[in-house]
């Protein structure tokens, strides 16, 4: 993000009058409290999930852990088999999908990205279309259920999110940025399209596939809703589903009970909500301020595109 | 024919760059546009059994179910206000956000906010439902602790459905502020950083600075974000009301928008005909207003329209 935000370093030079003072203070205060606003339910959560439950069913969620324990996290990795299972099923529709996806993305930009291929802007109108009108949910629900009878399939999931017309402009105005002589010559060497599409465009467009499969990888991990429409067998929810379950249904809770043992009035429901949430959330948090400039770069460059 | 002629030729002559067109084509066909064909069931009394073309048809009898209860105006009226309410503030708020954060000259300060602010986009409405349940549940919820804390009675904010317009748009706002703001830091910092340095240098304080040269910087962006936005709206989100209302019913009446209707419908099979209508009037509402509204757009300047 800095080096987006490279600031007004000549000003800098000028004596603040009295009035920019008073900005700077009013700029200063509003900006530190949006931060703070942004963060302390993350810190209710975290906080949550280390208090002792008994302190939670007297007084309250907190934002730092009163009564410090474990037990969440302690029930959690015990039987830890329904977390294991949903990480595993989160693991695998975000590498499959996002793999798949950014394949079909960079494909399609690079020949819609091509001067010389004389229907791009037919083709380009055929997928802009779909972002203007649409069949809506209840259409494409029937049609996956009664026709493809993709019920409790992973590719439910996975179909839906592989191919988006926003990630495929921004794919294309990095393919634009590769020099067209590249392509030209690789031609005039013999090489086949396959093979410049491959060894000359891929390993070129490697920013724009690190952005575009984030923000994949992204979609694909927080995604609940299409495990909600399509995926009935808890062994195929993934994370954020399951997650969801657990807060929203008792049946979730109790198969948790179950599984420990535990009658359901044992179970620490309140603090395990949010040590869950903790164990969902984790891996974005641990990456976030790695990934954090390959989104700032992407969104810039589809503000761009409009 | 000679249209489909000149197809063909190229078609035989690009092979290949066809067959790399051809998984985003099929799978648009499959996902967007086959479902298209499925909103004639806009027009048809659905049975499951019978399937889309069995049905059969019943004219505009769906439609007038959906608006004569009553509850097609009053979803249409909640979805067009969500849409205008969390248009302003989220805009507005990071709009304000950009130019503060633009400003800030402490390294690390901004650093840090900004990290902090964008956070919000990276998580799920899962999780935003978890917070809220953290935050506002009855017994023991932060607010309630809180004032408890401060001896006053614990509230039940599920039975005050007039709050919720306004806890929806403060949940909006604090999710997204952090993406639109990078979109307008982008707008802010995209200009000559001379521009700024000679305004300085003239003698032109912060706030002529930002109304002469950020705010003009800002307006193609401001102008594309209301166009998309307005495109959109009869689409609610889907997933952020879901999450941050639940199953209240209680709520209902003030949260409702098309999409969590439609959603409702389609679960509790209550009327697959009607909940098509509705989703065909959201599309070809939609459908209209963003062309006529971008036809004006570009008659007054071509350079703001979006295609």
């Amino acid at each position: 993000m800095a080096a987006n935000t490279t600031g007004v370093e000549g000003a800098t030079k000028i004596k603040n009058s009295p009035s920019s003072t008073i900005f700077y203070v009013i700029a200063y205060t509003i900006v530190g409290a949006m931060a703070i606003i942004c963060l302390v339910p993350f810190l209710i959560m975290i906080s949550g999930s280390f208090t002792a439950e008994k302190y939670i069913t007297f007084h309250g969620f907190n934002i730092y852990p009163v009564e410090f324990s474990t037990e969440a996290y302690n029930l959690i990795f015990k039987t830890p088999s329904t977390i294991i299972k949903a990480y595993g099923v989160s693991i695998y529709v975000t590498i499959l999908g996002t793999f798949l996806g950014l394949m079909v993305t960079a494909a399609t930009a690079y020949v819609l990205g091509r001067k010389d291929f004389k229907y791009r802007n037919q083709f380009s109108f055929f997928f802009y279309f779909t972002t203007l009108f649409n069949g809506g949910m209840v259409c494409t629900y029937i049609f996956f259920v009664r026709y493809l009878h993709l019920n409790d399939s992973l590719w439910a999931v996975i179909l839906p999110g592989m191919f988006s017309v926003f990630n495929m402009l921004i794919m294309r105005t990095f393919v634009v940025g590769i020099p067209t002589a590249l392509i030209e010559s690789a031609k005039i060497d013999g090489a086949g399209e396959y093979k410049i599409f491959f060894s000359i465009i891929l390993p070129l467009l490697k920013p724009g596939l690190a952005t575009i499969g984030l923000f994949l990888a992204l979609a694909y991990w927080n995604n609940w809703y299409n495990a909600m429409l399509y995926i009935n067998n808890p062994d195929k929810f993934p994370l954020q589903y399951m997650l969801y379950n657990l807060l929203q249904k008792s049946e979730a809770m109790a198969r948790i009970a179950a599984q420990a043992g535990l009658v359901v009035t044992d179970v620490p429901s309140n603090s395990l909500k949010m040590a869950m949430a903790v164990v969902a959330t984790g891996p974005i948090l641990i990456v976030y301020p790695f990934v954090q400039k390959y989104f700032v770069a992407g969104i810039t460059i589809g503000s761009v595109k409009g | 024919m000679k249209y489909l002629r000149n197809f063909g030729q190229e078609f035989k002559k690009n092979k290949a760059l066809f067959s790399m067109l051809a998984p985003a084509f099929i799978l648009t066909v499959v996902l967007s546009y086959i479902p298209m064909v499925g909103l004639i069931l806009a027009f048809k009394n659905f049975n499951y059994g019978k399937g889309i073309f069995g049905s059969k048809f019943n004219g505009i009898e769906n439609f007038r179910f959906l608006f004569a209860s009553g509850k097609g105006w009053q979803i249409t009226k909640n979805t067009i206000l969500y849409n205008l309410l969390n248009l302003v503030t989220s805009q507005a708020i990071a709009i304000l956000l950009s130019i503060f954060i633009t400003e800030i000259r402490a390294k690390y300060y901004k650093k840090v906010t900004q990290s902090l602010i964008f956070l919000p986009y990276f998580i799920s409405w899962v999780l935003v439902g978890i917070f809220v349940f953290a935050i506002f549940n009855y017994e023991t919820g932060l607010l309630n602790n809180l004032r408890k804390a401060a001896g006053a009675e614990p509230y039940n904010i599920y039975a005050v459905p007039g709050i919720w317009p306004f806890l929806i748009c403060a949940f909006n706002a604090w999710k997204w502020s952090g993406y639109n703001s990078v979109i307008y830091i982008a707008a802010i910092t995209g200009v000559d950083q001379e521009i700024y340095e000679a305004a300085a240098i003239d003698g032109a304080n912060i706030f002529q600075r930002i109304r002469h040269i950020m705010l003009p910087c800002i307006r193609p962006t401001v102008i594309t974000m209301l166009l998309l936005q307005v495109g959109r709206i009869l689409r609610g989100d889907f997933e952020m009301f879901y999450q941050i209302v639940g199953n209240n019913g209680q709520l209902f009446d003030v949260t409702d928008v098309i999409d969590t209707y439609v959603f409702r419908s389609l679960m509790t099979n209550a009327n697959i005909g009607m909940t098509t209508a509705a989703a065909l009037y959201q599309s070809v509402v939609c459908f209209v207003v963003i062309i006529l509204v971008n036809a004006i757009v570009k008659r007054i300047d071509a350079d703001y329209a979006l295609f």
